[in-house]
């Protein structure tokens, strides 16, 4: 079928901001998809909320749209575009919802839309639970017994009747959102009652359990002349229970026969015909461990995170593929960009990929680390490897959670029941619980029995533990073979004899400690851990292991298993074997890190620099190569970089890539590793944190000299750098004991700042106002952070504003000054932001402009900078500066145009910036900007929703318009909080908001909203003449505070955290149920005022990025 | 214990040994099936030759009585690279070292299977021995001195002795009754597969199982409703004895040949074969049917195909073509009631996409031959 001639212009909708369930993948599989339509000759026009992305970028599209994902605006860009066709299955749930409700109602009819590729009533046949089991039920496809609910008198029904423990679904969420095990009746209520208030249809789905049962996931792809393959299939090794974005996962399936493999598969192909599906779909099945039945679990009628996976484990376009198929290509005339044979085929893997989850719970000590169906990972690592060990220890070290290997320490600690326990409730942290278990000596089979894993991979982790015991017990031969030294130290001359028999010894001990290495590293132990058990430095590790020829070889990701020769630069690393085929000789190299899982803190906007750098090194004639281990990620699409490393962003895997990459000589010249330099600015605190080592090893970096970077991140050189410039700062240290700590708050005076040095995304950062506090605080970060010291500051209570600035040393350039709209104290990632700055004096902004270059010149930057600052009573302070891409780059390329990273790394490889750039143009900026963070609270339950020091944002939207009030209430709009424009408003405040929450009352009143406030706020809005409803605390009466959000009888709650501890439980209480009963809640007064603000937005403008700039 | 695995360009690979100790010798293939390596171990067709598994993880779900496509291993040596030594899986008996050292087998693991798949590709198939008792040198010499694959008659040495029958229970002797079916097919057994005569069965079909050797009179005394003949090793250039009992057959009845039955259904129309670089073994070749337009996703295992000009004047006519070489992967002859696969529809190890193939064959035995051969 070729392509539709009717077809020029097609909306693609993306997923909008970053949330647990719905990440980077989206802006992978939609900034795949518009390169493979526009490859096509169609027009393409893109809408998504999320600046971060790169599918937001104004060359991905013909036009792109940073617009809410609503139907009032999805409507507006139609209605302006005026496109001929829709593709909804590329932008997640988010994007799916939209498309549907635009169908529904009407609107892609009203405009003469087309719905492309998967029809309608197929999403909707695989989305509804009960059409889809009847469908399933036609097709003879056996599922799960289960009833839906769609009211709570049917729940209690149901409760009464089902098997327990029994699942409960939510329909049309994302990520499970809502859905949980219940073990019993109980249980069942409030997990039931909760999902029907999530759904979007208020439906449930009460499910027979399949705990235990293995879970097999396939990845399917239709076109619309029904041919249908499968691109991959993928076994989680935790089994049914948790959801697959929190299992651990391998692909391909380890334990399935090939008659079981072929069961499902033929089952999944039926499924995808019988939906009528075109395009890419997934299907979860549970397989019965001890027979060959199963049931078909669910049917994602797009594009998904398991897709990205696939397409990733396998270098399969999965999104390419299927937005080609949605404008009516057929499989068989669609060309597999690899190999050049036909997409018509099932990729053949010659390795073993394991995926890892990557959670937040270092962010959130509080939360529930329990697994179940509710999503709650933030992220992702992906490992390859010829060996499950090795891909599972590559998988691991990539994590960055503070482990390189199979010890987690803490695990020793644990009882043999609290083992037991930890075993038998999937948690985060499992593989280190089973591991630990294996060290003490525990069966496979007592292992199984708890955890229900197949016995294939603890089998395979016992083999790791096996040999990381073994590797320790012979450290002593281990360090004599790597220092290259010998063991026997005798000092007299030894005999003939002993010459004989010793020397044959020696030869044997040293043959078998050589076997050991090299099973070691084949099994990718790594040097690290090497390092630690034999007391040598990673690099006499390093240079060891060299000098014995254990060195890595890069084997290529090609689809086919080396069967046809591909044209891919998509490799993994092996301790075995030989490469592939010998590196690049091209003479001008340069490898940009990535910025690995994302995390709170660390998201897919530094995927979007490490891109635009990749991008930009290759339009200046570079070879460009990544590494990076996300596979979430636009950075690991094999055909944005010259070459693409799918290995761990340690120090080892760099140095491997460097010198493999190196060892590839141009005619006549010689080269070393020197000679290809990194780049650090790119790849997030990742990155940054590898600077060090890599200086020790001699490795070039091109950007701000890593002295600087030192400068920046140590805070004695720092203040000494801002009292040598003249540039205030707020006063404070860092201090390592408690005494120190007192001292320095004492001198400064509470409430103080507090925070560990050397973290990321604020973690454990607190703002501190009594010694008590003080106290406290110090026990809680000693015990998290052993070693780093402690910056105490002054807290300064006033407006933040950041920089992001480019550098040459000489000249900066500041694209624009980014106000935040919350005050000093919120995380600078977790504030509205707003450009151009909307309360800041001309001399304040010329403060900051003159401080940031100063500061730039001072460290020599070169590249980007991002400088943070708070301004009290017209005084300007710098409090921090971070020497590299910061998590705004996109959001103000994107508003400001200018392209920030290009200019970064045309800095860095020596152009110097035009002076006459040192402008700031966003003074003349038609159109005000904000950005608003997005959280995923919904998802993790038990843990706290108010603004604070630490960062808990997972993503972010923009809003803009030409007017402030339109951009915050975009951003409001897109960052899903329902801006209410009448109703009730609940105050309950901290005794320090109170002055100031009677003027925002009194707004409030003004605009005809009713009052209701807790006691004492009730009284102080009272003294101030406003009528006020008083609503008792928790438990003080009834209906009391809690009653009125659980019954909706408030449309919004404000609620500032109050440093008082028991007034603080109520508050998490409250706060946590208004999220949960979807109620806006908002927990700073600027935030607040901003919604007032956000309500005066009367006209809305759409028009796409970069257009009339 | 260390095993070298030889190759006749002079390059050698040091592993581990698995299964039988000694030495074999054999054509060296990959196959890149991620899974079904039982199948492949007891496929017929690999007689002669020492298989490679791409996929590096091997053996994982172990070996069971039920996934046997003949009585014995078949392949001449097996290569790996990481052989499971606890597998898992409800049906697992064995693990694949056991196995292989049951069957008498000589395997190696823990070579790079991916550089030597490479090599393959770039050179074509060769000749390789597989040793545990001598240096790669002196393996060397022997590989030299040893026949080649093109010059051996593999067929004769795994077709069945005895005839025998196959219906619902399996396996069953001549003297079985055959009233529970509904049609009864003759089955040349060139190196048949069991999942023929099962998926023959599940449709209702007894087989008859005959030797390769089997005159075409006493194929039609049986007096069989089709006639299917089977896959098989080798080149069928060789088999002429069996392409003249083929072409007495044909037109009789309606036939069904399937990998080398194909072939030499081919080759008795007068077409002619060629023998394929590195050939196609694994599970996700993408064949067009012409008739449909339809893309399956098959099974292959073949080291020769058909010559497409050579059909000129055959009257046949190609229905299936492989999407990435174009290599003929299914021809028929509507009048004379022939339908042939090139790849294998009963799967085992592979994608179930092909099955109807079984039901089109009864579909043909259903219909009355229209006219005889001329």
């Amino acid at each position: 079928m070729p392509i539709d001639k009717s077809l020029r212009k097609v909306l693609v909708i993306g997923s909008g901001p970053i949330v647990i369930g719905q990440a980077a993948e989206f802006d992978y599989s939609g900034s795949q998809a518009c390169r493979s339509l526009r490859e096509e000759g169609l027009e393409v026009v893109l809408m998504n909320s999320n600046p971060a992305t790169i599918m937001t970028d104004p060359e991905t599209a013909d036009r792109v749209y940073i617009e809410p994902l609503t139907v009032e605006f999805a409507e507006r860009v139609i209605a302006q575009e005026r496109p001929d066709g829709l593709l909804p299955t590329l932008g997640g749930q988010t994007g799916l919802n939209l498309a549907t409700e635009l169908a529904v109602r009407g609107i892609l009819d009203k405009y003469g839309v087309r719905l492309l590729g998967t029809p309608l009533t197929a999403i909707q046949a695989a989305e509804d639970r009960e059409r889809f089991r009847e469908l399933m039920r036609q097709i003879g496809e056996p599922v799960p017994e289960s009833w839906i609910v769609e009211s709570i008198g049917e729940l209690r029904r149901v409760a009464e009747r089902v098997p327990y423990p029994c699942i409960v679904r939510p329909a049309y969420t994302l990520g499970g959102t809502g859905g949980g095990i219940a073990h019993n009746p109980d249980e069942l209520l409030d997990i039931g009652a909760r999902g029907l208030e999530l759904s979007m249809r208020h439906q449930v789905l009460v499910e027979r359990s399949l705990l235990g049962w293995k879970e097999i996931e396939y990845e399917v792809m239709r076109d619309g002349a029904d041919n249908a393959i499968v691109v991959c299939n993928m076994e989680n090794i935790d089994p049914m229970g948790v959801h697959t974005g929190d299992s651990i996962v391998v692909a391909p399936s380890q334990t399935l026969s090939d008659f079981e493999y072929q069961l499902l598969r033929t089952a999944s192909l039926r499924i995808i015909r019988a939906l009528g599906i075109q395009g890419g779909c997934n299907v979860q099945l549970a397989l019965n461990p001890h027979g060959s039945d199963y049931y078909v679990i669910e049917v994602n009628p797009r594009v998904s995170r398991s897709s990205a996976l696939a397409s990733k484990a396998t270098g399969y376009p999965i999104a390419r593929i299927a937005a080609k198929i949605a404008i009516g290509l057929r499989l068989d005339e669609i060309r597999n960009p690899i190999t050049g044979t036909s997409a018509a085929f099932e990729p053949a893997l010659d390795y073993c990929v394991v995926k890892i989850p990557r959670f937040p719970f270092d962010k959130f000590p509080t939360g529930d680390r329990a697994l179940g169906t509710q999503m709650k990972a933030t992220g992702e690592v992906m490992a390859i490897d010829r060996t499950f060990e090795g891909a599972l220890m590559k998988a691991v070290r990539g994590l960055e959670i503070g482990v390189s290997d199979l010890r987690y320490p803490p695990a020793m600690h644990l009882s043999p029941m609290e083992l037991e326990t930890l075993l038998a409730t999937p948690n985060d942290l499992r593989l280190f619980y089973i591991a630990e278990a294996f060290r003490r000596g525990w069966l496979v089979e007592e292992v199984h029995g708890l955890s229900q894993i197949d016995p294939w991979f603890l089998n395979k982790i016992r083999n790791l533990v096996e040999l990381e015991q073994e590797l320790i017990a012979c450290s002593g031969e281990l360090r004599a073979l790597l220092a290259g030294t010998d063991t026997h130290t005798s000092s007299s001359a030894p005999t003939q004899w002993e010459r004989g028999v010793m020397g044959e010894l020696k030869q044997a001990t040293k043959a078998s400690s050589l076997a050991l290495l090299r099973r070691a590293k084949e099994w990718q132990f790594p040097d690290k851990f090497l390092a630690q058990i034999t007391g040598l430095t990673e690099a006499q590790v390093r240079a060891g292991r060299k000098a014995l020829g254990i060195l890595p070889a890069f084997k290529m990701v090609d689809t086919c298993a080396g069967e046809f020769e591909a044209q891919t630069p998509y490799f993994y690393s092996t301790y075995h074997g030989e490469h592939d085929r010998p590196a690049s000789a091209h003479p001008r190299k340069a490898l940009v890190l990535g910025s690995g899982p994302i995390r709170i803190g660390q998201g897919i906007e530094f995927d979007y620099s490490a891109v635009h750098a990749v991008k930009t090194l290759r339009e200046m004639g570079y070879y460009a190569i990544i590494l990076n281990n996300n596979p979430e990620t636009v950075s690991t699409d094999f055909d944005i970089s010259d070459a693409l490393y799918f290995d761990p962003v340690t120090l080892e895997d760099v140095l491997n890539v460097l010198e493999y990459e190196a060892s590839a000589l141009p005619e006549g010249e010689e080269r070393s590793v020197l000679d290809i330099p990194v780049l650090v600015q790119f790849g997030g605190q990742t990155a940054i944190n590898l600077v060090k080592s890599l200086r020790a090893f001699g490795v070039a970096m091109l950007g701000t000299p890593p002295e600087s970077i030192d400068i920046a991140e140590d805070r004695e050189q720092f203040d000494a750098l801002l009292k040598a410039l003249d540039i205030p700062r707020p006063p404070g240290r860092a201090v390592l004991t408690l005494q120190e700590a007192l001292e320095t708050a004492h001198t400064v005076g509470y409430p103080v700042l507090v925070r560990p040095s050397y973290v990321l995304g604020g973690r454990a950062m607190e703002i501190v106002r009594s010694d008590a506090e003080l106290t406290t605080y110090w026990q809680s970060a000693i015990r998290a952070f052993p070693d780093a010291p402690v910056l105490v500051d002054k807290y300064i209570e006033g407006t933040e504003a950041e920089v992001d600035l480019i550098s040459d040393g000489k000249h900066v350039l500041i694209p624009a000054i980014m106000e935040h709209i919350e005050r000093a104290g919120v995380h600078s990632g977790d504030s509205m932001t707003v450009v151009p700055p909307q309360t800041l004096t001309e001399s304040e902004q010329a403060q900051i402009i003159d401080y940031a270059r100063r500061l730039a010149r001072a460290l020599r930057v070169c590249g980007l900078m991002n400088v943070q600052f708070v301004i009290n009573d017209g005084c300007v302070y710098v409090i921090e500066a971070n020497p590299r891409a910061s998590r705004t780059v996109p959001y103000l390329s994107k508003i400001t145009g200018v392209p920030m990273v290009k200019l970064a790394i045309a800095v860095q490889v020596g152009h110097p910036l035009p002076p006459c750039s040192e402008t700031t143009p966003s003074k003349a900026l038609p159109h005000i900007a904000v950005k608003a963070p997005v959280f995923s609270s919904l998802k993790l339950r038990q843990v706290e929703v108010a603004l604070g020091p630490e960062m808990r944002s997972t993503g972010e939207v923009m809003g803009i318009d030409r007017n402030y009030a339109a951009a915050l209430y975009k951003a409001m709009v897109a960052a899903g909080i329902r801006i209410p424009r009448k109703g009730n408003v609940l105050f309950t405040l901290a005794d320090k908001d109170k002055v100031e929450g009677v003027a925002l009352a009194r707004a409030f009143h003004e605009r005809g909203f009713k009052l209701y406030a807790t006691h004492g706020t009730a009284r102080a809005l009272k003294k101030a003449g406003l009528p006020v409803q008083i609503v008792p605390k928790i438990g003080q009466g009834s209906p009391d505070l809690l009653d009125y959000i659980l019954h909706k009888r408030v449309q919004l709650l404000i609620n500032t955290p109050s440093p008082e501890r028991k007034a603080e439980q109520q508050g998490l209480l409250i706060r946590r149920a208004a999220v949960e009963h979807g109620i806006p809640c908002l927990t700073t007064l600027d935030t607040a005022w901003a919604l007032l603000q956000a309500m005066e937005a009367k006209q809305f403008e759409v028009a796409p990025i970069g257009a009339s700039g | 214990m260390r095993a070298y695995l030889v190759l006749e360009d002079g390059s050698w690979y040091e592993g581990e040994a698995i299964g039988a100790e000694g030495h074999t010798t054999g054509e060296l293939v990959f196959n890149t099936g991620m899974t079904g390596y039982q199948e492949v171990l007891t496929d017929p067709s690999y007689a002669g030759q020492i298989v490679l598994m791409t996929y590096p993880l091997v053996g994982n779900y172990g070996l069971n009585p039920e996934d046997q496509e003949s009585f014995r291993v078949q392949v001449a040596g097996f290569v790996v690279r990481e052989a499971c030594d606890s597998p898992s899986n409800w049906r697992a008996r064995l693990a694949l070292h056991d196995y292989l050292a049951m069957h008498g087998v000589v395997g190696i693991a823990g070579v790079d299977t991916r550089a030597i798949t490479r090599r393959i590709r770039e050179r074509g198939v060769m000749m390789g021995t597989l040793t545990t008792d001598e240096t790669p040198a002196d393996a060397f010499e022997r590989l030299q001195n040893t026949p080649r694959y093109e010059e051996g008659d593999f067929v004769f040495r795994v077709t069945t002795p005895e005839p025998y029958k196959w219906g619902y229970n399996g396996l069953e002797p001549m003297s079985a009754p055959d009233d529970r079916y509904r049609y009864r097919v003759a089955i040349l057994d060139c190196g048949v597969k069991w999942n023929i005569p099962r998926r023959l069965a599940s449709l209702g079909v007894r087989s008859l199982i005959l030797p390769a050797t089997t005159p075409a009179h006493e194929i039609l005394a049986l007096n069989p409703d089709g006639i299917l003949l089977s896959p098989g090793p080798g080149d069928p250039a060789r088999l002429s004895s069996v392409v003249t009992t083929i072409r007495e057959l044909i037109g009789k009845k309606p036939i069904a040949g399937i990998c080398l039955g194909h072939q030499l259904l081919c080759l008795a129309l007068g077409a002619s074969t060629y023998k394929l670089k590195f050939g196609h073994r694994g599970c996700n070749h993408p064949v067009k049917n012409l008739l449909t337009g339809q893309v399956a996703i098959t099974s292959h295992n073949h080291g020769y195909a058909v010559v497409p000009e050579s059909l000129a004047n055959t009257g046949l006519e190609i229905t299936h073509l492989q999407l990435n070489d174009g290599t003929i992967e299914g021809v028929r002859h509507p009048d004379l009631k022939l339908i042939t696969l090139q790849f294998h529809p009963e799967a085992a190890p592979g994608p179930w996409d092909s099955r109807p193939f079984f039901a089109e064959f009864l579909r043909l035995i259903e219909e009355p031959l229209v006219n005889t051969a001329s």
